[in-house]
């Protein structure tokens, strides 16, 4: 027994003091503020979705959002692990892959995808942190390969939109179609891939300030690079990305797309119509910076932008597909761990590891 | 001299709190019962050489050892030898200590009188005899340090004034109140051991320290005042070289290894000190705070008071504390008891309430790289967590477990709350383990 401590010193005898290891202060940011804050910086994009493509686009967004929640949250119930849906990075999955899908998909697919992003793309795995594919994108692939008709109809932009009435049949399928302006792009360079019945007037390629504004027909979050750019920009701001892989992912395909974009020449290609188009932003910014699928050190990131900027060029020029930001990301997502393993930092002070 | 301008590799933004930065160091007088450890320091522990019942005086050794990589123990107080045992002690579990009951007089023991020396070889005699070892934490024995290995040789010493630790303030007003002694300790330094350069480094947000010893060195250009950038860990001894000089320590080598050599500012005035009227290290400067604390000071208190007393001259607590620490919040020491003492490498006792003891729960790694980034060693610490986990000595060793100097700016920024200084500990184990098993092996094999 200890002695007595001196009175009226609010020393206690029976001391029972916490014993944890140093440090004994942290800061306040936790997983789930990283979330929330790509959260907030995916506002943007899904404002400017719903301007050009409807009310319905928020929709899309709540149920994609609503499925990879009820699958994380039941994924853990089955593995008996604990609840993470607090973390927020369902959600986040979520509304990634809603931003990811064209504006007149089925809802049923969405919960589907939502699903299979959560559950094939990350609880499978061990859950946050544990995966090696982006969720989201493994939701979009899973789609893609399931309903490519779905996935790859596209509905005209219109400004305003949201405030005009609901698409006419259902909300399922729109009464005209448009083509992405990387569709139009690759007819132009290629000479054919569109589909019929489109007129020859909508082949004109969308103007630089369209692309950059929005008003292009695509993906829900794709229409508008200045939305993706401001919630990246954010991202920048709170520290929650760093620039190395938006910088390296946007440079590599723009001078790859530039250098071999020009039919038969040299540095003749359009590498701002390039970037400005599809989802490279989106990808640049959101999707290949997913902590859980990126390297670990700015060597390593720089690394992992340059492999998605130049997969996402040579797709995009050389294969029939107008897109190919999600299958770089995916394949450099694969490649990660080689990375990591290739680009351990000196230690402090020198280079040869301990004996 | 301006703001350093050579860069960490990581560090983080930890609060300040230095709330006592203003609160002259206020002498605490001798406690009833004083407990000696045998232990103070990195190396063999020392032997008690005194019994119970022995009468003892303040400077005469209580315990020593033949072993050079140790120093001795003094008495810091004078009184009665009440028992010799195992006693808590604030590096956790229980050590050989000495308890003295004190009789308040603090009568010099014959020994206390102003030393002389022929050499250079004595004067690291007599910086043994004093009972130095590291202030800033460490412990290291002062003499071992002042001694570079054969083929290196030392031509900077660096004097640690960052204090770069939340809460701390003992360095800084000792500082303050103690400069004319630090700038004799130095000036001492270099004139036995040959040192031709020194760097007093000490962070940004303690101008008033900078100004002073800048004033005080003013005519002295072998002593330069370095300001050091605000950023936890600046202090740690190979942030520090390479911050003064722009040297990097190697893996698994000493400071003496690239010419330099670190003492804290009470190191360097304790030889001054010492010197000048024999009295050994005796005594501490302790920054006592943290939210629980009634009146946070800054106190000189003799070596082996136990934390009771030191808070209880503080008024006590304002609740019931949740945490004890030894140390700062980064790299202190949690403390079940109030019983055991402040020993020489103590510079703060700091208590807690329930809000800022209880850690936060841990949650999954999500590989956000925040621990890469920061990391002042340029590790991959999330890579060590999981290595140190699944117990993978393989994987340990790539990545360099053994070089984590155990600062804690990982834990501190990570947004999963992963407990990875801890896991670094038990991978530096497992190496350790590893290592003596093969040894023993190896020898059962030849």
């Amino acid at each position: 027994m200890p002695d007595s401590g001196p009175a009226g010193t609010g020393m206690a005898f029976d001391e029972k003091y916490t014993v944890t290891a140093s440090p004994h202060i942290a800061s306040d940011i936790t997983t789930g503020r990283v979330m929330r804050d790509v959260l907030i910086a995916l506002i943007p994009a899904v404002l400017a979705g719903a301007w050009f493509f409807g009310a319905r686009t928020l929709l899309v967004c709540a149920v994609t959002v609503a499925a990879c929640v009820a699958a994380e949250f039941f994924s853990r119930k089955i593995m008996r692990r604990e609840n993470t849906t607090g973390d927020l990075s369902a959600a986040v999955t979520g509304l990634l892959l809603a931003l990811n899908l064209p504006p007149s998909i089925e809802l049923w697919m969405a919960v589907v995808g939502g699903a299979a992003a959560i559950v094939i793309g990350k609880q499978i795995f061990g859950g946050i942190g544990q995966n090696f594919m982006n969720p989201a994108l493994v939701g979009r692939v899973v789609m893609l390969t399931s309903w490519g008709a779905s996935m790859t109809r596209w509905s005209p932009a219109v400004s305003g939109a949201l405030f005009g009435a609901m698409p006419t049949g259902g909300g399922a399928v729109d009464a005209v179609s448009a083509a992405t302006p990387l569709a139009l792009a690759k007819a132009l360079f290629t000479g054919g891939g569109l589909t019929e019945g489109l007129s020859q007037a909508t082949l004109a390629l969308p103007s630089y300030s369209a692309l950059f504004l929005g008003g292009v027909a695509g993906c829900i979050g794709e229409t508008s690079a200045l939305a993706v750019l401001l919630g990246g920009l954010y991202l920048l701001c709170r520290r929650v990305i760093t620039w190395h892989i938006p910088a390296a992912f946007l440079g590599s395909a723009a001078l790859l797309t530039w250098a071999f974009g020009g039919r038969g020449t040299l540095f003749g290609g359009d590498p701002l119509y390039q970037i400005l188009s599809g989802g490279l932003f989106l990808g640049a910014f959101f999707m290949a910076t997913d902590y859980s699928t990126s390297p670990m050190t700015k060597k390593g990131k720089l690394i992992m932008g340059l492999g998605c900027g130049v997969l996402t060029a040579v797709i995009r020029l050389f294969t029939t597909s107008p897109e190919g930001v999600s299958y770089s990301i995916l394949i450099m997502n694969v490649v990660v761990p080689l990375i990591d393993r290739y680009t351990i930092p000196t230690v402090f002070g020198g280079g040869k590891p301990h004996e | 001299m301006g703001l350093t301008m050579r860069k960490l590799a990581g560090g983080a933004r930890v609060p300040h709190r230095k709330w006592t930065s203003e609160a002259a160091i206020v002498k605490m007088g001798v406690p009833a019962r004083v407990i000696i450890p045998m232990v103070q320091h990195i190396g063999a522990p020392c032997e008690p050489i005194v019994k119970k019942g022995d009468t003892v005086l303040v400077g005469q050794i209580l315990g020593d050892t033949g072993q050079y990589v140790s120093a001795p123990i003094h008495s810091s107080v004078s009184g009665t030898v009440a028992n010799v045992g195992q006693m808590l002690y604030p590096g956790g579990g229980r050590v050989t200590s000495v308890e003295i009951a004190t009789d308040g007089l603090q009568r010099p023991h014959e020994s206390v009188r102003p030393q002389t020396y022929a050499d250079k070889k004595d004067f690291l005699g007599l910086v043994r005899a004093s009972g130095l070892v590291g202030l800033g934490g460490a412990g290291f024995p002062g003499h071992v340090k002042l001694n570079p290995p054969p083929g290196a040789s030392i031509d900077c010493l660096i004097v640690n004034g960052a204090e770069c630790e939340p809460y701390i303030t003992s360095d800084y007003r000792f500082i303050l109140e103690n400069a004319r002694s630090i700038v004799s300790g130095i000036k001492l330094l270099q004139s036995v051991l040959g040192i031709p350069k020194t760097y007093v480094g000490i962070e940004d947000n303690k101008p008033a320290a900078i100004k002073l010893m800048e004033e005080m060195t003013a005519d002295d250009r072998n002593i330069e005042i370095v300001t050091l950038r605000s950023l936890y860990p600046q202090g740690a001894e190979k942030m520090l070289i390479y911050s003064c000089t722009g040297r990097r320590v190697p893996p698994g080598k000493l400071p003496a290894d690239v010419g330099a050599v670190v003492m804290n500012v009470n190191s360097v005035s304790l030889i001054a000190e010492f010197m000048e009227t024999g009295m050994p290290l005796v005594k501490k400067i302790v920054t006592v705070s943290g939210n629980a604390v009634k009146k946070p000071m800054n106190l000189e208190v003799v070596i082996g008071t136990p934390l009771r007393d030191v808070f209880a001259f503080c008024g006590g607590f304002t609740t019931t504390p949740e945490k004890i620490l030894m140390g700062g919040p980064m790299m202190g020491i949690a403390q079940f008891s109030l019983d055991v003492p402040v020993i020489k490498n103590t510079n703060a006792a700091l208590a807690f309430d329930v809000k800022d003891a209880k850690p936060a729960p841990e949650t999954g790694c999500i590989r956000c790289g925040k621990c890469v980034d920061n990391c002042p060693m340029q590790l991959l610490p999330l890579f060590i967590n999981s290595a140190a986990v699944k117990g993978d000595a393989e994987r340990l060793k790539r990545f360099h477990v053994m070089d984590c100097i155990e600062c804690g700016t990982c834990v501190y920024n990570c947004p999963a709350k992963r407990r990875i200084v801890q896991s670094a500990r038990l991978g530096k184990d497992i190496l350790r383990n590893l290592a003596a098993a093969e040894k023993k092996g190896g020898r059962a094999n030849a």
